[in-house]
Formats: C-alpha cells, structure tokens, sequence
C-alpha cells in the first residue's frame, strides 16, 4: 500500500515527516536528496528512534605507528541517534553503527510527479 | 545547508513509544512498581534549606543557595560529579535538556511530582520509590556533620512537601550512613512516617558496612520490617577508577565495583546471619555482577572456610536470600547468559523492576514483561508483587493511564 508523505519539494537536507500508518509511526528523511523511511521504533527498548537527532560519526585517527593521534567527527557519515538512550544507526541505511546485523524496519520510498510515498 | 541544522524535532511527549508499550501489554490488569526512580533535588535547595536545624551549617546552606541559586548552590552544597549521562546530548531527557510541555504546565503540585506521575502514567507504573540525585554521590563529602545536616533536611522536605501530594509516590529515607549514630536518629525519626517504605544508604562512600557501629542501625531496621537498601553509584575520582579515561568504561565499573564491596563485607562478616530478618536490596548495577560474585565467593570460600566462620551456607546461598533491582538490565546477545542469571537470584521471587527514569540509562517495564523465558506469574512480580511484599505496598492496580491515544 502506498501511503503519501508529502510533496518531495517540501523537504530540505535533513527534513523528515512522521506519519501515521495504520498505528504504525513512520519517519521520513531526506537525506542525500533520496528519501529513507523508518518505523518509530528502536530495536533496543522500542524508543522512539525517528524523533531523534543527527550527529555525525565519532572516528579514531591513528598514526602510521599505532599512536591514536585524535578524536573527531565525520560529517559525511550522519547518524540517526535514539533519544531514549542513545543507540547509533546509519542515517542514510538504517544500519546500526555498533552492530551491523541490528537494523532499523525500513520501507520503501517512491517519488511520482513530485510526491513522495511510503510503501507500507 | 547542512542537515545537521535540522537535527532536533519538537517532540510533545518523549515518553509516547512507552504508553503505547504499556496499553499493549496490558498493564492496567496488574500492578508494577519502580522501585528505584529520581528526581533532581538540586532544583529545590531554596526549598529544603529553610528545614535545616538553626546553626552554622544552616548559614553555610542560606549563603551558598543565596550565592548559587539552584544547580549552583547545588555543586557548592552536595559537590559535583563528573560525567557526560547524555552522551555528548545524543539523549534527550525531558525537563533535563530537552523543554516539553510540562515544563510550563500550570499545577499546583510541586514540579517533581508532577513530571514523575507523569513518567509513570507514560510507563504503566502504579508506584514509584522515589529517590535523589546529586545526594547519591553525597556519602563523598568530607564533613560528615554536612551529610547529616542535609539528610535530614531533604528527607523532612520531601516527606513533609512532596509525599502527601500523591500516594503513589514513596520513597526509602536517605541515611547519612558516615555517622553510624545520627543514622540511626533517622531510622527512628522516619520509620512510620507515612510514604516511607524503606531505607537507603548510597555506596559511593568509604564506610564498612559490618562495622560494629552499624549493628544497632542494622537492628533497628530490621525491628520495622521495611528493607535496607544500597544503590550504587561511579566515583570518578576513586584512585583505581581515575585510570578510566572514558565516561563508558567508569560507568560500566564503577556502579558494579561499590555494589560487589559492600556486598562482600556484608556476606563475609556473616551479617546475614546476624540480621536474618532484615530485608536487604542492592540498587542499580544491572544484573551480571550477581552470578559473577557468586561464583567467586563460593570458590573462595570452599578453599579459606575460616576467613569466615559465621556462615552456615555458600555466599551465594546467602545473596539468593536477596533482593535486586533490574535495572540496567543487560541483554547480552547470548540470551542464556541472562536466563542462568534470573535462575541464579531466584528471580521471580527476589527480583524488582526498575526504571532509574529519567537518568540515562532508564529501562522502561518491557525489558522484564518482553523475556522469553518468563511465565506471566514471574513476570507480574518481578514488575511489581516483590515489590508489593517487601514494601506492604498494596498489590491492587490503582488509577494510570496507559491506554491507547
């Protein structure tokens, strides 16, 4: 079943939508100019993972040696951060950052004439 | 422009995912109490101050609070704890950092009560223990005239201003355990002081609990029926701890390392044995220490019997006795390891729910209603019929609002 989000013109970079399917809350970002969808639902204690906010990814810089030079972000690799307490996923996949076999549900996007759909 | 501007949503209620929960699994048909849930009482200085006893160290409060107003007074009074709770802000806790509409709702009650009977609403929770949260680390401080002095305030201003507003919220009198004979004041001062289910000594500190001073507090508790606790906390600053470079690493030690010291001196003094009617709960270190100290003392004391001749039973015959509360509970992918756990503790008879909301690390009920491997009867009394017995907290659902919508 297709379900309308809203027109595709209406979302900026980082713009997401909440809809209601059916008891079902589904988030919709716009990420990288493509539109992903998630259930409002975090595997970990069932928070509400598409009410929470984006941080780019923490990465370790070593040297040549072994030596950790520094922290840093990344912010070409944005995360979709759970609110409740804080479980990491992959913005752009749904994937979870410390344990890639946890995934977010996903649903299929479509955009036609301008409008964007969840298939759910 | 960066998506990254777009990061925060306005959300109405932070807590919805939970009510839905609750009406899901049909917590209306049956009590669940949080036996460990908090309030932030560095709000209200201002409030409990004037319940101090006239005297210097009232002067001292009145100035900091003057001084400081309230979180301000609050580092000065209770001291500060190191920390980053919300992972660099990626969690949102609401009335915390992140402003929801109760912030600003109209009330007569006071703020705390209002935001935690709505937690519990949002949660399918009947009654809470409530407790604070900067005093949780307050057993550090080095006058321990200030521990009492404070103590003794904050319980007189939460049992007298707080409790009466709703039934449904009680609470376990913080003891200023560093002065064995003021601590005992305050057993006596509170035991039926309407609300009071319990006592509560914060682990954080450099105290023996099998110290010979202790044993008249011990008896004295025992003598009410209403159970001694001991919640755990992290001390950065512990010398072993300060070689923790991550707040990660201390919070996964530390809370379990003041728990499984104090336990230790607890079995292996054989205060079991000497208080058997005392009724003895450990606060806030998950589960996975348990089956681990068990295992450890029962090895050691096969080998070194003598080091502890007051027991009649393996140690971890005497933490069966026990009772826990859940939470951070560990879900390790390996699920047997928490099966062989809950079987270990005598689970559905010795464990309590708990949600430690709003701190960070808060489980909601369905981490214990969601396991596989329990009946409905284990699950309703580790969510609430423990709770009810060793707390006479009546096992009847009273009036929440998990429902749908």
């Amino acid at each position: 079943m297709k379900v309308h989000v809203g027109a595709a013109a209406e979302f900026e970079e980082g713009d997401r939508r909440i809809i209601d399917v059916k008891g079902r809350r589904i988030g919709v970002f716009r990420v990288d100019g493509r539109f992903a969808a998630y259930l409002n639902i975090c595997p970990h204690q069932g928070g509400p993972i598409c009410e929470g906010q984006y941080f780019p990814q923490v990465e370790a810089v070593l040297g040549a040696d072994g030596t950790l030079v520094t922290e840093r972000s990344n912010p070409d690799r944005p995360q979709l951060v759970c609110p409740w307490h804080g479980w990491e996923y992959d913005l752009r996949t749904g994937v979870m950052v410390a344990d890639e076999q946890i995934r977010l549900r996903t649903y299929e996007t479509v955009v036609e004439d301008g409008e964007v759909y969840v298939v759910a | 422009m960066s998506l990254y501007t777009r990061s925060r949503i306005p959300v109405e209620n932070t807590l919805l995912n939970a009510r839905l929960q609750a009406a899901d699994r049909g917590y209306d048909d049956f009590v669940v109490v949080d036996v460990d849930a908090h309030h932030y009482e560095n709000r209200a200085w201002v409030d409990i101050v004037p319940y101090m006893e006239d005297g210097p160290l009232k002067q001292w409060a009145e100035s900091m609070v003057k001084r400081g107003g309230g979180g301000g007074a609050s580092a000065a009074l209770t001291g500060v704890q190191l920390g980053n709770q919300e992972v660099g802000g990626r969690i949102i806790r609401a009335g915390r950092n992140f402003s929801d509409p109760l912030d600003t709702v109209k009330d007569d009650r006071h703020p705390d009560v209002v935001r935690m009977l709505w937690a519990m609403d949002q949660m399918g929770i009947d009654y809470t223990v409530m407790f604070p949260t900067p005093m949780l680390t307050l057993g550090l401080h080095p006058q321990v005239e200030v521990e009492v002095a404070l103590a003794r305030a904050y319980c007189r201003w939460l049992t007298r201003e707080l409790l009466p507003q709703d039934d449904r919220i009680k609470t376990m009198i913080y003891l200023p355990f560093n002065d064995p004979a003021e601590t005992l004041k305050m057993v006596h001062e509170f035991k039926d002081v309407p609300g009071v289910v319990g006592f509560m000594v914060t682990s954080v500190r450099h105290r023996m609990v099998h110290h010979n001073d202790y044993v008249p507090v011990y008896a004295a508790i025992q003598e009410t029926g209403k159970p001694l606790a001991f919640h755990a906390a992290y001390n950065w600053t512990e010398p072993s701890m300060t070689q923790l470079n991550k707040f990660i690493s201390v919070h996964s030690l530390g809370f379990t390392t003041c728990n499984m010291i104090h336990m230790t001196n607890w079995i292996i003094n054989g205060l079991p044995e000497r208080f058997p009617g005392l009724k003895v709960l450990w606060i806030e270190s998950g589960l996975a220490w348990i089956p681990f100290l068990m295992q450890r003392l029962d090895n050691e004391y096969m080998m070194r019997t003598s080091e502890a001749p007051l027991l009649k039973k393996l140690p971890s015959d005497y933490m069966r006795d026990m009772y826990f509360s859940s939470q951070p509970m560990e879900r390790h992918k390996n699920g047997r390891a928490l099966e062989v756990t809950f079987e270990m503790i005598d689970a559905p008879n010795r464990l309590m729910y708990s949600s430690d909301y709003p701190h960070w690390d808060y489980d909601v009920p369905a981490v214990i209603h969601d396991l596989p491997f329990l009946d409905d009867k284990a699950k309703r009394q580790i969510l609430g019929g423990n709770a009810c017995e060793a707390f006479g907290l009546d096992p009847t659902v009273v009036r929440k609002a998990p429902s749908r919508g």
